[in-house]
């Protein structure tokens, strides 16, 4: 294996089998990328694990370890204590990678018991809002009216009935000195972002907003247009905290409606169905304008 | 140097003798001891180690896979509920093949729930791939601490140690503890062959399709297998460096006796002391013998066979059971043996969730043994 030459710079290299315009597997390169080869990685369970490492063959050009679902934090803490004890400590770079269900559901109490011990990783979270890698079953990250198939639409239901967990609002709580969202659409944000976190020491956090093409039914080629949408819409605010100050939101620059952004989606094309629907799109709506406001992302 | 301990200060002592990096665990009794007197030997100067702090036993088996995989020797301990708690992490240590050393103070499962000793809480993980060897004395156990070391980055295979939990962790006693210089000349630095390393990007935990998983599965079996020699080896090197024997399995008693009891952990002290009593006013053929279990994982099948070869009656002293069919060492006894023995193997159950085995139970069984049930519980 180590004669194989890469033709590409990638520490996440082609040859995955993410599909076609897979959000987070961008997200995967550019957090890799600005992470650097100095990094070790360790990463839970989910497409981010299995599109990448089908034995015996790996896309990773970094040290990069996968055990379960729920575990990533602890691995990286048993990571960083081995480095302490070996001399090595802050001399590499440490990353968990999840998604959402990892992180806001069945890996929240390793994170919390991670944060509380103030261990010096970015955990870096890829928000598809679904258990997307067994069949796009809802999360705790799930935002409302969300078809999925555990929250599926029908006579008597307009999808998911829950709200989305506020995974930063749970971080700002263990007061980590760097809490932030980050979105595809943005990559030289993103990059930013890991940057900025890596130079600080202690606990970090960034939820990167990834869409699912097969879990959203969205076209490939719609992903970062999707996910601009987001962003445009309030629905999804990019935003940055160091030491629990807001430190910088990304201003509306086109303002859009949530309908717009919902529109292309096939997890909620059953809310343009009817009227009751109309219902549902307009608590969507106050959720954004609520974002809009608390954020003070509206450019004027 | 010899020293008045209880059992969970002696595990500590040793095992920091055994030069860990990394301990992390999180407290469960019977098992508090020994992690609070490994903090405390670390907050006195006197351990070389990271201790973290665990938010759960799932987390502290999860970050000593992540220590060990990162080249660092590991350790944790913890007791019944925690173990379970750690099942999924306790595979996939094994399956990764990382040698890992754990304690477990064996203590009954719930419900109800029940902090005393019994062996429920291992025999339910005992498929997960980890070596599994049981103590009877404090001492014993220390030793095997240390074997355990060994052995497992020797294999590349983790090694659970068992000891009675309470009967073991909590009781004071004589015991010989090794000083990290004398360990040492036994058990080298931890030198692993791969580990988590920015100057050699290699990739831990990848997931097998149905073309390769069955043969990594083979080879986790057929290594455990195997591993009985090397730890023959290693035992035999142990009483080299430390004066002291280890063995898989032990037979006490007239080796014509006709009658054998096996058991494994510190129930064989008080059935030693039953059967001596008994004895002394046997004829020869009559008498009881002993056939203690060190090893239950990998488990010494030809030791077994040989020992219970000339044997009429064996009877099995489990402190685990399978619900609705025997208890576990029975099973494994049995299979052991299997078409190899003229004697029956019947099983009697004792001492769940902490009941007393006393020597007068011990008799009993050995007075009724043409007519206990295949499976027979005594608890008075």
């Amino acid at each position: 294996m180590s004669k194989y030459k890469s033709p590409l710079p990638h520490l996440l290299n082609p040859g995955h089998s993410a599909c076609a315009g897979c959000g987070m597997i961008i997200a995967a390169r550019l957090v890799l990328e600005a992470a650097g080869e100095n990094t070790i990685a360790a990463n839970a369970t989910g497409c981010s694990e299995v599109t990448t490492t089908q034995y015996p063959m790996s896309a990773f050009k970094i040290p990069w370890i996968h055990s379960l679902f729920e575990n990533p934090a602890s691995l990286a803490s048993g990571i960083l204590a081995a480095l302490r004890h070996k001399g090595e400590e802050g001399k590499t770079n440490m990353l968990v990678l999840g998604g959402d269900g990892a992180t806001f559901d069945i890996g929240v109490g390793h994170i919390s018991g991670a944060w509380k011990r103030g261990e010096n990783f970015l955990y870096v979270c890829y928000d598809n809002e679904a258990y997307q890698n067994t069949g796009y079953q809802s999360s705790g990250s799930t935002p409302l009216d969300a078809n999925t198939t555990t929250t599926p639409p029908g006579k008597r239901s307009s999808g998911s009935t829950e709200l989305k967990k506020d995974m930063i609002k749970i971080a700002l709580a263990h007061n980590l000195p760097y809490v932030a969202t980050a979105n595809v659409a943005y990559p030289i944000d993103l990059i930013a972002k890991v940057k900025k976190a890596l130079t600080i020491k202690g606990p970090k956090y960034l939820q990167i907003y990834c869409p699912c093409v097969p879990g959203w039914g969205i076209e490939p080629n719609e992903t970062l247009q999707v996910a601009r949408m987001a962003q445009q819409s309030g629905f999804y605010p990019n935003i940055e905290y160091v030491n629990g100050e807001l430190v910088q939101v990304q201003k509306i620059n086109k303002s859009i409606s949530v309908e717009e952004f919902l529109k292309p989606q096939k997890r909620f094309k059953h809310l343009f169905k009817n009227e009751s629907g109309k219902v549902e799109i307009a608590k969507i709506q106050k959720i954004a304008d609520e974002n809009i406001k608390n954020f003070g992302l509206d450019k004027k | 140097m010899q020293k008045i301990l209880e059992g969970s200060r002696a595990i500590a002592e040793t095992v920091n003798s055994c030069r860990p990096g990394v301990v992390s665990a999180y407290p469960i009794t019977p098992q508090t001891h020994i992690v609070e007197e490994l903090a405390q030997l670390k907050a006195d100067g006197d351990g070389d180690f990271e201790f973290v702090r665990a938010e759960s036993e799932f987390a502290a088996a999860s970050i000593v896979l992540g220590s060990e995989a990162t080249g660092v020797r590991s350790y944790t301990a913890t007791s019944s509920q925690g173990l379970l708690l750690m099942t999924e992490v306790l595979f996939n240590i094994a399956g990764m093949r990382l040698p890992i050393v754990m304690t477990d103070a064996n203590r009954a499962v719930s419900a109800p729930i029940n902090i005393w000793n019994d062996q429920q809480d291992v025999m339910t993980v005992r498929d997960s791939g980890w070596l599994m060897l049981f103590g009877e004395t404090v001492q014993e156990v220390c030793d095997l601490h240390i074997l355990a070391f060994k052995v497992a980055e020797q294999l590349s295979l983790p090694v659970m140690v068992n000891l009675d939990g309470f009967v073991l962790t909590h009781v004071v006693e004589p015991v010989e503890i090794e000083t990290r210089e004398e360990v040492a000349k036994y058990l080298p630095d931890y030198a692993p062959m791969e580990y988590l390393d920015p100057k050699n990007p290699l990739t831990f935990g990848a997931f097998a399709t149905p073309a390769h998983y069955f043969e990594i599965r083979q080879e986790l079996h057929d290594d455990i297998v195997a591993s009985l020699k090397p730890i023959a080896k290693e035992m035999k090197e142990f009483k080299k460096a430390f004066g002291r024997d280890l063995v898989m399995t032990d037979f006490y008693g007239n080796k014509n006796a006709k009658t054998v009891l096996v058991a494994m952990g510190s129930v064989l002290g008080t059935m030693k002391e039953a059967i001596d009593e008994l004895n002394k006013d046997m004829k020869e053929e009559d008498q009881i013998a002993i056939l203690k279990i060190v090893a239950f994982r990998p488990f010494p099948d030809d030791e077994v066979v040989a020992q219970l070869a000339t044997a009429e009656n064996v009877i099995v002293i489990d402190k685990s059971l399978s619900l609705g069919t025997e208890g576990v060492l029975t099973t494994e006894v049995k299979r052991a043996v299997f078409g190899k023995i003229k004697a029956n193997v019947k099983n009697v159950i004792m001492g769940l969730g902490g009941r007393d085995i006393t020597k007068d139970m011990i008799k009993k069984i050995v007075t009724k043994k043409d007519s206990l049930k295949a499976v027979e519980f005594v608890g008075k």
